[in-house]
């Protein structure tokens, strides 16, 4: 017998639950630091030239651009390092029951926002 | 028979591994920066470049940059798997990733010890 089950695959009718949240972050960020390899590298690469192109380095450093750029992938990386060691967590079995699951994917959540601004604030 | 596809899964476990044995290196990693930059804040750029002139200062962030690479392979490999499904444009996307990967690991090396 055919089910008639409803599916909700209208990715703006899903209402995700915040482990969900949490791992979709988890890909999202992942891809954006991914993406900007080249550029950390290449700011990297500035930094151990000379003592021009480290000037050079923090003259890129001062745009506001290049700041907000940097801001978000310190998100991204922050959310990615902490989701990562949740489940790094859950592979060993610990915090798996939904309680703590919820806790610590709030946790992640909100410790990478609130670092993300601590941080940027103490940077600039 | 199990129809195989070029681009394709094959056995996750060593992935599966290397994901996360790659996260642990650079946790470490990380975590050793932080203390680093922690302990002679504010760096200024002769301390900075004297830091990347031992060596075991760059075997650390070649360890690292390689885990990076590694990691970053399993996840766009996975993510390429998920949302692109024509096999060529799949393949194609994997070979340039790759590629990018070891011109990255090249680069590195440059970076670390060219200095």
């Amino acid at each position: 017998m055919e089910k008639k089950r409803p599916k909700h695959l209208d990715l703006l009718k899903i209402r995700l639950p915040l482990p969900g949240w949490v791992s979709i972050l988890h890909r999202i960020s992942g891809a954006v630091l991914f993406l900007f390899i080249p550029f950390l590298l290449w700011l990297l690469q500035a930094s151990l030239g000379s003592s021009e192109t480290y000037s050079g380095f923090k003259d890129a450093l001062a745009s506001p651009l290049v700041k907000f750029v940097l801001l978000c992938l310190l998100w991204a990386f922050l959310h990615h390092f902490f989701a990562g060691i949740r489940y790094l967590a859950l592979d060993l079995q610990l915090g798996v029951e939904l309680t703590p699951a919820q806790a610590s994917s709030t946790a992640v959540l909100i410790v990478s926002i609130v670092l993300t601004l601590l941080i940027g604030a103490r940077l600039w | 028979m199990v129809k195989r596809i070029v681009a394709g899964a094959h056995d996750g476990l060593r992935d599966w591994l290397a994901q996360r044995v790659s996260a642990v290196v650079m946790v470490m990693y990380t975590l050793l920066v932080i203390a680093i930059l922690l302990s002679q804040s504010p760096l200024q750029y002769a301390e900075w470049k004297a830091l990347f002139s031992h060596q075991w200062m760059r075997l650390a962030s070649l360890l690292f940059l390689l885990s990076l690479f590694i990691h970053a392979w399993i996840g766009v490999h996975d993510i390429l798997m998920d949302y692109v499904h024509a096999t060529g444009i799949r393949l194609g996307s994997q070979v340039a990733v790759i590629l990018a990967l070891l011109v990255y690991t090249a680069w590195s090396i440059q970076i670390l010890w060219g200095a």
